[in-house]
C-alpha cells in the first residue's frame, strides 16, 4: 500500500498559469509525483506567473513570482528544449513511464510539438492525457484563446454577479481558473480510476468554458423550461439570492470605511429573531411576518435594514446575530480571514512551505482533510529545473557525463 | 455494436444524503456514471421545495433547481434518525463505496452513525462529510449560508464595483456550495485512488469555509507575499494598484471584455488596421501611439509598467479596442478580436451562452426526457469529453421515493416488508 493516498501517481506537467498548475498542485499535495517541464529557453516564462507580482522583497526575476510560489507547491520542475530532437528524445522517455499527462496549451501545440495523443499513446499505450483549455479541442472557437476573466465573461458568470442597473460586477479575480483546475484535477482521477478498472488510458478534452456554464443551473433551466432569461429588467441582483426565496438576504453596509456584513433569512423565524435584534418600530411591522409581505416591500426593508446595519461595527454585529442564530458575518478582508479568523488557524489553512530562494512562505492549504492518507505541503515551487538530476537521472537513468553534455547542449 | 461506456465511475456506489449544500456533488459523479442513491426523509427533502419551479407551479415534483443538482441520481426515502431507517440505511452502506452528507457536525453521531460505527464494518467505505467549518474547531456550530460562505470566506472582499459606496457582490448561482463540492468530489476520488492501490477507506472532512478561503486568487496571494489587501473593481480583477478598466459596451447595448490589449508590434497593427477598416482611425486622438507601437516587438509587463512611453501606448492599445467594441455588435467584437489573436469575451447571460453555435458543435447541451410533464428540457452537458468513456444523461432527476422497490427490493426486504416500513413512516 502507497503511503500517501496518490504517491503510486507520476504526471508529466506541461501546465501553468493557475488554470492547470491549481490541478497538479492539489494531486502533489496528496503525494503525486508531479514533474513540471518547462523551457530552458524562455527560462518558462510561457507560465506568465513565473517572474509575476506579487513579490515578497525587491527581488525580481523568474524565481520570485508570488502566485507562480503559491500553485507550485510540492512539485519537481525540470527544463526540456523541446526545439531539439534530443529534448524530443527525453521527454519521450519521460512520458514512457508517466501515468498522466497534463497541460493547458492553447489547441494544438501539443501536436505541433509531436506529442498528440496518439503519439504519446504509442509511447505509453495506457497513458492518461487530459488538456484543459477555454473552449475545448474541437468547435469553431477551438483557436480562441482565453484567461479566466474571458472564461468568465462567455459562461456567463460574469452576468450573473452584479447589481441591478450597473454592468456586471462580475469575479474580481481568475474564478474560473481555480474551478478550471479544479475540473483538470478531478478529470485527472476519474480517467486514472477507469485506467485501474479496465487497463485503459484515454484522452480528456476539458472546456473551462464549459465547466462555467454548468454553474449557472438553476438560471439555465428556468429559460430552458420557463422561458425566463436572466437578462431582464431589474437582474441581476445576486446579493438577494435566488429571486423569492428568502428575505432579507444581502450585503449591508456596516459603520466604518469600506466595512459589511453579509445576512440571510432563511426563513421566517430567521426574520423574527433579527426583528428583535433590530427592535425598531418599522421592524416589528406583523405584515413583514412572512415571506410574501417582505417581498412585496423589499427594496424598502433593505434600505431600512442598511440603515441600521450601517450604524453598527461589522464583526461585533455578526457576532450578535449568529448568537440569535441569524446567518451573518462581515465581509471579510484578507488580513481578517488569514490572520484572525480562528477556524481557519485551527484548520491550519496556511501552511508555510520552504522556497529555495524565498525562504519560508505562506501558501494557501487544502480545505478537506483525509483521516488516513491526508495532504502536506512543506516544499515551495521548483526553480527553473531544480530536479534535472533527480528526473533525468535518478527516474530516467541517464548518468552524470550524459547529464553534462546535454546541459551542455542547451537540451535541459 | 456494443453501448457505449457509462462514463469513468460507472462502478462507483455513493449514497447521498441529500442536502442543498452538496447535491452538486452528488450529481457531478452520478454525470460520470456513478450509481448516487439519494435518500430522503419520507415525503421528499426540502430542496425539493427550492425555487425556481416549472412554470411557476411550486410543487415537490417540479423544482427545477432539484432536477439540476439531481440529474442522473437515483432516489429513495429512508427516515435514518428512527431505529429501523438507521438499520436500513447500514444495509444500504454495505453495499457502497462513499457516503456523502452535509449533516453538519454531530448530526450523524446523535444517531449512533458516527464515522467510527460506519467504517469500523466498512474498512473500504470512504465517508464524505461537507460542514461549513470543518467537524470540530472553534466555530463548527455556527450556521453558514451560500451568501455568508461568499462574503466571510474571500470571494465577496474581491467582487463589486470601482466605487466603494456600492456593497461588495455575492456571484450568483450558489457558487460558495459548489466550490465545495468540488473540493468534495476530489477528496472522494483521491480517496478512491488510495484503495484502488491497496489502501483502506477513510474520512474526507470537506470544509466549505475553508473551501472559499483557498479560491480567492490574488486576494490570499497578495497577503501571504507582500501583507497587500486588494480593492474591488467593476467587472476585472480586484488589485492592490487601480487599473484600467477591462469592460466596455457594446453598439448592441451588450457588453464585453476586451481582454488583453496588443503588447506586440504585429498586434498593434492589427488593431491599427481593424479601426481603419472600420473608419474609425479618423478622430482616434491616440493613433500616433498606435503607430509607434507597431516598431515595437514582444513587450513584457515588467518593461510596460517601468517606460511611460510603452505605458501610454498599452493604454491607447486598449483605448482602441473600447473604440472598436463600441462600433460593433457585442458577438461580433468577440467573434472579430480572437479572429486576430486577441483573448476577449462576450458577456453573456447564462441563456446566452447555451444558445453558442460553439457549445452546439460540441454537443454539450442535452436534452433531458421529463416524461411526467411531457417536456424535453435543455440541460448543460458535462464540461469533459472522456475519449473512452462518453458522458450521457441517463434519467432525469428522481421522483420522491422512485427507486424504493429497486433499492430496498436489492437489499431483500420483500414487498410486505417494505409495505410496513412504509405504514410506519419508515421509507
Amino acid at each position: 500500500m502507497p503511503a500517501r493516498a496518490l504517491s503510486h501517481v507520476r504526471i508529466c506537467d506541461f501546465t501553468g498559469q493557475l488554470a492547470g498548475a491549481g490541478a497538479t498542485r492539489f494531486l502533489a499535495a496528496f503525494g503525486a509525483q508531479v514533474i513540471r517541464v518547462e523551457d530552458p529557453v524562455t527560462e518558462g516564462r510561457w507560465d506568465i506567473l513565473r517572474g509575476a507580482p506579487p513579490f515578497a522583497d525587491d527581488r525580481r526575476g523568474v524565481e520570485f513570482g508570488g502566485q507562480f510560489q503559491n500553485h507550485n507547491v510540492e512539485k519537481l520542475g525540470v527544463t526540456i528544449n523541446l526545439r531539439t530532437e534530443a529534448g524530443k528524445d527525453l521527454l519521450r522517455r519521460l512520458i514512457a513511464v508517466s501515468d498522466v499527462v497534463a497541460e493547458n496549451f492553447s489547441a494544438g501545440v501539443m501536436d505541433r510539438l509531436g506529442f498528440s495523443y496518439d503519439a504519446m499513446r504509442a509511447l505509453r499505450p495506457d497513458i492518461v492525457y487530459v488538456s484543459n483549455c477555454g473552449f475545448g479541442h474541437t468547435g469553431p472557437y477551438a483557436r480562441y484563446k482565453t484567461w479566466g476573466p474571458i472564461v468568465q465573461a462567455v459562461s456567463g458568470l460574469t452576468f450573473s454577479s452584479g447589481l441591478p442597473g450597473l454592468p456586471s460586477a462580475g469575479w474580481g479575480y481568475s474564478y474560473m481558473d481555480h474551478t478550471g483546475g479544479y475540473y483538470m484535477a478531478m478529470a485527472i482521477l476519474m480517467a486514472l480510476h477507469h485506467r485501474h478498472v479496465t487497463g485503459e488510458g484515454q484522452w480528456v478534452d476539458f472546456s473551462t468554458v464549459e465547466a462555467g456554464v454548468t454553474l449557472n443551473g438553476p438560471a439555465l433551466l428556468d429559460h430552458a423550461a420557463n422561458g425566463r432569461p436572466l437578462r431582464r429588467a431589474g437582474m441581476p441582483h445576486s446579493n438577494r439570492g435566488w429571486p423569492g426565496r428568502m428575505a432579507p438576504h444581502g450585503i449591508y453596509p456596516a459603520a466604518g470605511d469600506d466595512a459589511w456584513i453579509a445576512i440571510a433569512c432563511r426563513h421566517d423565524a430567521d426574520w423574527a429573531a433579527l426583528a428583535a435584534q433590530v427592535g425598531e418600530p418599522w421592524a416589528e411591522d406583523a405584515g413583514l411576518a412572512g415571506l410574501a409581505g417582505r417581498l412585496a416591500e423589499l427594496d424598502a426593508l433593505d434600505d431600512r435594514l442598511a440603515a441600521w446595519t450601517a450604524r453598527h461595527d461589522a464583526t461585533a454585529l455578526a457576532a450578535r446575530l449568529r448568537a440569535a442564530g441569524i446567518p451573518a458575518t462581515r465581509v471579510q478582508t484578507p488580513q481578517q480571514r488569514i490572520e484572525e479568523d480562528p477556524a481557519s488557524a485551527d484548520w491550519g489553512l496556511w501552511p508555510e512551505v520552504e522556497h529555495p530562494l524565498m525562504g519560508a512562505v505562506p501558501v494557501d492549504g487544502l480545505p478537506l482533510r483525509l483521516s488516513e492518507t491526508d495532504w502536506e505541503m512543506t516544499r515551495g515551487a521548483p526553480l527553473l529545473g531544480q530536479h534535472n538530476d533527480v528526473v533525468f537521472g535518478g527516474i530516467l537513468g541517464l548518468d552524470g557525463a550524459e547529464r553534462d553534455r546535454l546541459r551542455a547542449a542547451g537540451v535541459i | 455494436m456494443t453501448a457505449p461506456a457509462p462514463g469513468p465511475l460507472a462502478d462507483l456506489r455513493v449514497v447521498e444524503l441529500q442536502s442543498e449544500a452538496g447535491a452538486f456533488a452528488g450529481k457531478l459523479l452520478a454525470d460520470m456514471g456513478a450509481d448516487v442513491v439519494t435518500v430522503e426523509p419520507p415525503g421528499g427533502a426540502a430542496t425539493r421545495d427550492l425555487p425556481p419551479f416549472l412554470d411557476d407551479e411550486p410543487h415537490r415534483e417540479r423544482s427545477l433547481h432539484f432536477w439540476h443538482y439531481n440529474l442522473n441520481k437515483r432516489a429513495v426515502t429512508l427516515d435514518w434518525t428512527t431505529a429501523a431507517g438507521r438499520d436500513l440505511l447500514l444495509r444500504l452502506l454495505d453495499g457502497a463505496d462513499a457516503l456523502l452528507e452535509a449533516e453538519g457536525p454531530g448530526a450523524l453521531a446523535a444517531h449512533a452513525l458516527d464515522d467510527d460505527v460506519l467504517r469500523a464494518d466498512r474498512p473500504g467505505l470512504i465517508h464524505v462529510s461537507l460542514t461549513a467549518f470543518g467537524r470540530d474547531g472553534p466555530r463548527a456550530h455556527e450556521q453558514a449560508t451560500d451568501l455568508t460562505l461568499l462574503a466571510g470566506g474571500g470571494p465577496a472582499w474581491s467582487c463589486g464595483y470601482d466605487d466603494h459606496a456600492l456593497p461588495p457582490v455575492a456571484g450568483g448561482g450558489y457558487q460558495g456550495y459548489q466550490t465545495a463540492c468540488h473540493f468534495a468530489v476530489m477528496g472522494l476520488l483521491t480517496a478512491l485512488l488510495h484503495r484502488d492501490a491497496g489502501g483502506p477507506g477513510q474520512r474526507v472532512d470537506v470544509n466549505m469555509h475553508a473551501a472559499n478561503n483557498v479560491t480567492t486568487e490574488a486576494a490570499s496571494v497578495s497577503w501571504h507575499v507582500a501583507r497587500a489587501t486588494v480593492g474591488r473593481q467593476t467587472g476585472r480583477h480586484a488589485a492592490v494598484q487601480p487599473t484600467q478598466p477591462t469592460i466596455a459596451r457594446c453598439a448592441d447595448g451588450r457588453w464585453v471584455n476586451t481582454g488583453m490589449p496588443p503588447r506586440s508590434g504585429a498586434q498593434f497593427r492589427a488593431v491599427h488596421d481593424w479601426l481603419r477598416e472600420l473608419g474609425l482611425l479618423d478622430g482616434f486622438a491616440e493613433a500616433a501611439l498606435l503607430e509607434e507601437g507597431m516598431k515595437q516587438g514582444q513587450l513584457s509587463f515588467a518593461e510596460i509598467r517601468e517606460n511611460d512611453l510603452l505605458r501610454a501606448m498599452f493604454h491607447a492599445g486598449r483605448d482602441a479596442m473600447s473604440r472598436i467594441a463600441g462600433a460593433l455588435d457585442a458577438y461580433d467584437f468577440f467573434t472579430g478580436a480572437q479572429e486576430r489573436g486577441f483573448q476577449c469575451g462576450v458577456i453573456n447571460a447564462p441563456e446566452e451562452i447555451m444558445a453558442d453555435p460553439h457549445i452546439a458543435a460540441r454537443g454539450f447541451p442535452v436534452e433531458v426526457e421529463h416524461p411526467e410533464v411531457g417536456r424535453r428540457i435543455r440541460y448543460p452537458g458535462a464540461p469533459y469529453r472522456f475519449g473512452a468513456t462518453p458522458w450521457a444523461a441517463r434519467r432525469r432527476a428522481p421522483l420522491i421515493g422512485e427507486d424504493n422497490e429497486a433499492v430496498f427490493g436489492s437489499l431483500g426486504l420483500s414487498a410486505g416488508e417494505m409495505a410496513s416500513l412504509r405504514r410506519s413512516g419508515v421509507i
